[in-house]
């Protein structure tokens, strides 16, 4: 392969051809390693997807055997669910996110050869695919996988007795808490990377909103997961030498694993949240041909919304005993965050009006992120509120809710992610009309699927509930229909997934070919060659204006990138 | 033999003046505060909530948290001694000076596992109930710190003798500073508050 050597080049380098195992498998080249982390996100999304798909045909058609699974008891679908929400959170949403995007563009996009640490970012894969390994098996045990929900509420979790699952319960904690370490590693490298290893002449606003959200999101990430980390050794003692940490009856307090897990879980939804803006940010300047609206507002949106972000945590345990004063204070701090959200949402939008708008699928997949998320966003108060999630809490509302975010965040964002940066990562395009066909074919089913969720919920329909029919008591009769509704919704969604694995795949192949800038946009990622060689530059850039250069008045072209000489 | 067995230019860029690898151990430590915080202020709330943990602290050692104490302050002193002489390119005096520090960390687990044995044979367990929990997990959670800064040092080391990477002696330095100040966050909350 052709080797680049950057003018900043001190000696002599021998590159060599690279056997298998050394460009695939223990590459240090971050763009590589974003793939393992892109590639194994996905792999791990058709199990979550595939999990989904089961305990939705058992909440549809209760006490049927699932086609392609088999019968569904409790304790399978406790697991499903709860491995389904872990999965996607902790193994799709955070690798495919920060991990694949973070890597692969953060040296490209702030102009140098790598990250700082490469051995570190190989690592950190490591740890990461052995979390993955790790997790799966958990699944595979002879009792089945753990079942005590992504959030692994004590007593259940800590006492085999009550989960059923003793190995499975450590072994998924323990997968977790590896999964944490190689994110906690990987985000050093990140951090390091970005503030110090900037091109000559980027200046901390000319750096892209997509990096700026990344840095973010990795040290919100480093601030909240540590006492969690505490929290899970604790918990892992608990399981295994009988410490009573959680134990009430032996002294040991259950709310505070509460406390101790949503001061994490709170900002970890914002963790994933803010590269997903980024991505948003990246496509809507670039196919509207218009600067960002309010770079610095976004920006300092952000940090101020990371900020909020520690102090709501406890509107998760509105109803859990905890002091109604308390309730109080959280309900204010957690209706307050929602306006730099909302702020950022308007930017957003005021960076649409009057561009030049193009409707690639990348642009289609952002703007269905904004619709979807404001409902997202909008429900959310209904929760944040003390008074009226006394009723929500626990209903199909929340459910509805949070997909209406994480949704976006995970699926459409990373969407518009794949399709804009698929022709730097590959050298192709993918189809365009297989794209579009994609996107109607998860947007509409989507909400097709969490609409009559939100029926259900304002109804009262209770989630976690495996069978309406063994708690006639808690059974509505007309929310079965919105049951069933939301399930053939979830099999059409899967279903024009194919159209998407089909088109990447095949388009990594024979996709049409890709310059280096096929989108004619700012940033430097697309100063390299489609795809870039180890080394990413010929010749390592120097930056003299921002990113969102577009449509300068007086100028010929609609863009003016980077690294262009004045 | 990779193709890059060369650190990229990104390695040695500097756009904040702080080098590199100070620059993630400050991350690094970052990160560390916050577990270890996390787990302090659940400790000390309990600490504060529970009248009764004071009849169990009573037997804490406190001879044997000062010496370990001292033990890692000497330590400590040692591991800047030792960046004094890397700093100075004397890879001569930095080596025996980086091993001081390291057996000063080795003094800590000895006496740690007398005392911890002494305990157990008293039947003061992890399990015996939540305070010695809490004792346990956050002097143990520390004590790996200590065996892994150890080792760390150790490694390091090795090129100090060649007088090759000296700049790491401070990147360890840091680290074991560190973990000797959560110590003496430790030493307090365990030791003297009875």
């Amino acid at each position: 392969m052709t080797a680049s050597h950057p003018a900043e080049h001190g000696h002599d380098v021998v590159h060599h051809k690279q056997s298998f195992w050394e460009k695939y498998v223990f590459s240090t080249d971050h763009k590589m390693i974003g793939m393992q982390y892109l590639f194994t996100g996905m792999f791990m999304a058709v199990i979550g997807g595939f999990f989904s798909y089961v305990f939705r045909m058992q909440l549809a058609f209760p006490e049927q055997s699932v086609p392609l699974f088999g019968l569904v008891t409790p304790a399978i679908y406790s697991s499903l669910s709860t491995n389904h929400g872990t999965i996607m959170i902790f193994w799709v949403a955070m690798p495919i996110l920060i991990a694949a995007f973070g890597n692969y563009l953060i040296p490209l996009m702030v102009g140098c050869d790598d990250m700082v640490f490469p051995k570190l970012n190989r690592l950190s894969y490591q740890v990461f695919l052995l979390s993955s390994i790790v997790l799966i098996i958990s699944l595979l045990l002879p009792n089945g996988g753990f079942g005590g929900a992504w959030t692994s509420y004590p007593p259940l979790s800590s006492s085999a007795q009550y989960n059923l699952t003793p190995y499975a319960a450590t072994l998924w904690l323990l997968a977790v808490a590896l999964e944490f370490v190689a994110f906690l590693i990987g985000g050093i490298n990140f951090l390091t990377t970005a503030m110090n290893a900037r091109a000559p002449g980027m200046k901390m606003f000319d750096i892209p909103l997509m990096i700026w959200m990344i840095i973010l999101a990795t040290i919100m990430f480093m601030g909240s997961v540590g006492p969690l980390i505490a929290g899970a050794v604790m918990l892992l003692m608990d399981q295994t030498i009988g410490t009573a940490f959680f134990d009430p009856v032996r002294g040991g307090d259950p709310i505070l694993w509460q406390h101790l897990f949503w001061f994490f879980g709170h900002p970890e939804v914002y963790v994933v949240l803010l590269p997903a803006m980024g991505i948003v940010a990246e496509v809507i300047t670039v196919f509207s041909r218009k600067k960002m609206f309010g770079y610095k507002t976004v920006l300092y949106t952000s940090i101020a919304t990371g900020i909020i972000s520690f102090f709501v945590w406890a509107h998760h345990q509105f109803v859990a005993g905890i002091d109604p004063r308390m309730a109080n204070v959280f309900t204010v701090t957690t209706v307050i965050i929602s306006i730099p959200i909302a702020e950022m949402i308007f930017v957003y939008i005021a960076t649409l009006y009057g561009g030049s708008i193009r409707f690639t699928t990348a642009m289609l997949f952002a703007l269905g992120f904004l619709a979807a998320f404001l409902i997202g966003g909008v429900t959310g108060i209904f929760l944040g509120s003390s008074g009226s999630d006394i009723y929500f809490h626990d209903t199909y509302f929340v459910v509805a809710h949070f997909h209406y975010t994480f949704f976006p965040i995970s699926i459409i964002a990373v969407f518009a992610g794949l399709y804009y940066w698929f022709p730097k990562m590959f050298g192709r395009f993918m189809n365009e009309t297989l794209g579009k066909i994609h996107f109607w074919g998860t947007i509409i089913p989507f909400n097709l699927i969490f609409i009559p969720l939100f029926y259900a919920g304002a109804a009262g329909a209770h989630r976690r509930i495996y069978s309406y029919e063994h708690f006639p008591e808690l059974a509505i009769p007309s929310v079965q229909n919105m049951q069933i509704i939301a399930t053939r919704a979830l099999i059409l969604l899967l279903l024009f997934q194919f159209v998407f694995v089909f088109n990447f795949f095949w388009s990594i192949f024979k996709g049409k070919k890709a310059d280096a800038n096929p989108w004619k946009a700012n940033t430097l990622e697309w100063q390299a060659p489609s795809p870039p060689p180890h080394g990413n530059f010929a010749e390592l850039p120097t930056v003299y204006r921002g990113p969102y250069e577009y449509s300068v008045p007086g100028r010929e072209l609609d863009f003016w990138p980077q690294n262009e000489k004045p | 033999m990779t193709a890059a067995t060369h650190a990229p230019v990104a390695t040695g860029r500097s756009a904040t003046g702080i080098p590199t690898a100070k620059l993630a151990m400050w991350w690094l430590l970052a990160s560390e505060i916050v577990i270890f915080g996390g787990l302090l202020v659940v400790y000390i709330m309990r600490r504060v909530m529970f009248d009764h943990w004071a009849a169990y602290a009573e037997h804490t050692n406190l001879i044997a948290g000062s010496f370990n104490t001292f033990a890692l302050v000497t330590s400590s002193l040692f591991a800047v001694l030792a960046h004094q002489a890397a700093e100075a390119k004397d890879h001569k005096k930095a080596f025996p000076y980086l091993w001081v520090s390291i057996l000063g960390g080795l003094v800590f687990l000895i006496i740690k596992s007398l005392e911890w044995s002494n305990e157990i044979s008293h039947g003061f367990t992890i399990t015996s109930n939540l305070f010695w929990s809490f004792y346990y997990t956050a002097a143990g959670l520390h004590g790996l710190h200590v065996i892994v800064g150890m080792v760390a040092m150790g490694i390091i080391s090795m090129d100090v003798a060649k007088g090759k990477n000296l700049h790491r002696v401070e990147i360890a330095g840091i680290y074991w500073c560190f973990v000797e100040v959560v110590w003496i966050f430790l030493f307090p909350l365990l030791y003297i508050a009875k």
